[in-house]
């Protein structure tokens, strides 16, 4: 079979405004999450990861008129074009488009919001990009909770094997919203403080916003230094339940093992794992419990929520982006806010952003629904170091 | 694109209707989804107490596939699903809306949350039919017969699944349709976009 890639990359996120900064501050185990109070979305002050609008809408004005864009088709067109023009690839019916979202512009549903509720409709957030870039193919938006940023790649992959397209562009973002916090914080989900993912004193999640995009197209010819081939995905339901995560973590050993198979490597080729860690009881403790049933209890492993909390439908997306980084770089990233074993089975937790030389890793992700993916990629230019 | 797979078996609801392979199964007299719902879960001898806590978009994806799951003679549990609807799950995000507009009347409740996820209702086909499987909720303008056959296609000859549930499940402002169709190696109806396109439209 044919290879797939990811190459141009792009994030916006409270700690930046393209990959390469955004990454400068993980590198350095700086968080984006900090205290914010906002009554428009939870009554007391909380620990979240916003894009502060007015940088955003600065920056937006340059490329599109303000009024007639919500807040995430903004922050969404900004982190494409970054990779639409970056790769100068032709926009013609060969290029597809997939806008990853768990809730797209729900604000619009808010008493306040200038926008009509129609916005609310997740195809017109596809609408928006593909009217923006005057792209010829029709949006495929993928809304399957919090895999939906990895599925993303995986769908891509897919579409390309399939012969519907050469290039696929994904964008992927959620916002901060009352609809969102209100929601976690009725399962009583969110912590006080900023989440520490696997960690003894973990208590919740914080939700966080960023936009994230990337380019995955079958050309080897001029891929981005940090590109890595997609070498194996798989998803798979839990069939167990469709808030709470399978107390033998069934789905995401399944998913894990059927992705391995199709990069037929062993498990000891996988350097690192990109996890989900979103640091409720649950989770973290139900990925324990897989990982070990999958004998990669020693594998170096960390969350990236710690970074910018839990974002949702571009999760996923964001990881993979600063995993290939990571590659790239030959660098473990800290899993910032652990400090003490807080689940039943034994991790190799990456405690400090350490060098090492690295060519694969694992991103998983696992979500409501009962749905978990796995993701394996390769460094695609073998002769960096 | 060819296809070596087969369309084994479809099913609509819409219009107080439940039809498989474009015969009736049942026909209710015009009402409210609400009540329509109960007298197909009935009718259809669905067992599943389950069922009247899910939501609108859940009960409807859930009554269709159960149609077609359990006749199917030959069950595999990595039979992928892959649904779209246009709306998403809209019909539950304004019910959740609404218990937190009004500071004064704020109750948001986990039960509603969890349904403003248009995949929750892949989740309940999962558990009720133990399909440990491939997972995908796709957000078209209209129903899309040429992503939702690559996606199967691509599926299936990965050898990813070995059957898929695809199909449109939509429930937007009182109104509700749904078409299902399972793929696998054996059938009658080629896979084929237009095949696809026409059972859609029956």
């Amino acid at each position: 079979m044919s290879s797939t890639f990811v190459s141009h990359n792009n994030i916006i996120s409270s700690l930046g405004c393209n990959s390469q900064s955004v990454v400068r501050q993980v590198k350095k185990e700086t968080t984006g999450l900090s205290l914010v109070t906002d009554e428009r979305i939870h009554p007391k002050p909380f620990y979240t990861s916003i894009i502060p609008s007015e940088k955003l809408t600065e920056s937006f004005k340059e490329i599109g008129v303000i009024d007639q864009y919500t807040k995430l088709e903004q922050m969404l067109i900004l982190s494409l074009k970054d990779v639409i023009d970056a790769s100068a690839i032709e926009l013609d019916d060969r290029v597809g488009i997939i806008v990853s979202t768990t809730k797209g512009n729900i604000d619009v549903l808010e008493k306040n919001s200038p926008f009509p509720k129609e916005r609310a409709y997740l195809s017109s957030l596809g609408d928006a990009v593909k009217n923006f870039f005057g792209l010829s193919t029709e949006p495929i938006v993928l809304s399957n909770a919090c895999v939906s940023g990895v599925l993303a790649v995986a769908t891509a992959k897919r579409f390309i094997a399939q012969g519907r397209f050469d290039h696929v562009f994904i964008t992927s973002g959620d916002l901060v919203t009352q609809f969102i916090v209100s929601g976690f914080n009725s399962f009583q989900a969110l912590s006080d403080l900023p989440c520490k993912p696997y960690c003894k004193y973990r208590t919740g999640i914080n939700i966080g916003e960023v936009a994230a995009s990337v380019l995955v197209t079958s050309k080897k010819t001029g891929l981005t230094p940090e590109a890595v081939e997609i070498i194996g995905d798989a998803s798979c339901n839990d069939a167990n339940h469709i808030s709470g995560p399978s107390r033998t973590g069934e789905g995401l050993v399944r998913a894990v093992e059927n992705a391995i198979q199709e990069a037929t490597i062993e498990t000891e080729d996988i350097d690192f794992i990109s996890a989900h860690g979103t640091a409720t009881l649950y989770n973290d403790e139900m990925e324990a419990i897989a990982f070990n049933r999958l004998r990669m209890l020693h594998t170096p492993l960390h969350s990236l929520k710690g970074y910018f909390g839990h974002t949702l439908g571009a999760s996923g997306l964001l990881e993979t982006i600063v995993g290939m980084h990571s590659l790239h770089q030959n660098t473990l990233f800290a899993s910032l806010g652990y400090t003490e074993r807080g689940v039943s089975k034994p991790l190799n937790i990456i405690e400090k952003t350490t060098p090492k030389q690295l060519s694969t890793f694992l991103k998983t992700a696992s979500g409501f629904g009962g749905c978990n993916t796995a993701v394996i990629f390769k460094k695609a230019n073998k002769n960096h170091k | 694109m060819s296809s070596n797979h087969y369309i084994q078996a479809f099913v609509h609801i819409k219009n107080e209707t439940v039809s498989l392979h474009g015969n009736t199964l049942l026909a209710a007299p015009k009402t409210d989804f609400s009540t329509f719902s109960k007298t197909a879960y009935k009718e259809l001898g669905t067992k599943y107490p389950k069922f009247f806590k899910m939501d609108r978009l859940s009960k409807l994806a859930f009554l269709a596939a159960d149609v077609l799951l359990k006749n199917d003679k030959d069950p595999q549990e990595n039979t992928a699903i892959v649904l779209s609807n246009r709306a998403s799950s809209l019909d539950t995000d304004m019910k959740h809306q609404n218990t937190i507009a009004d500071a004064a009347n704020y109750y948001p409740s986990p039960a509603v949350f969890v349904y403003t996820l248009p995949n929750i209702c892949i989740g309940e086909i999962s558990i009720k039919h133990k399909l440990f499987s491939e997972n995908s909720f796709f957000i078209f303008d209209r129903f899309n017969a040429n992503y939702l056959f690559d996606y199967a296609e691509s599926l299936l000859k990965t050898k990813k699944a070995s059957k898929v549930l695809c199909g449109w499940v939509e429930v937007d402002a009182g109104n509700y349709e749904a078409f299902l169709y399972l793929v696998s190696d054996t059938g009658a109806i080629k896979h084929t976009i237009k095949e696809i396109t026409r059972l859609y439209k029956l």
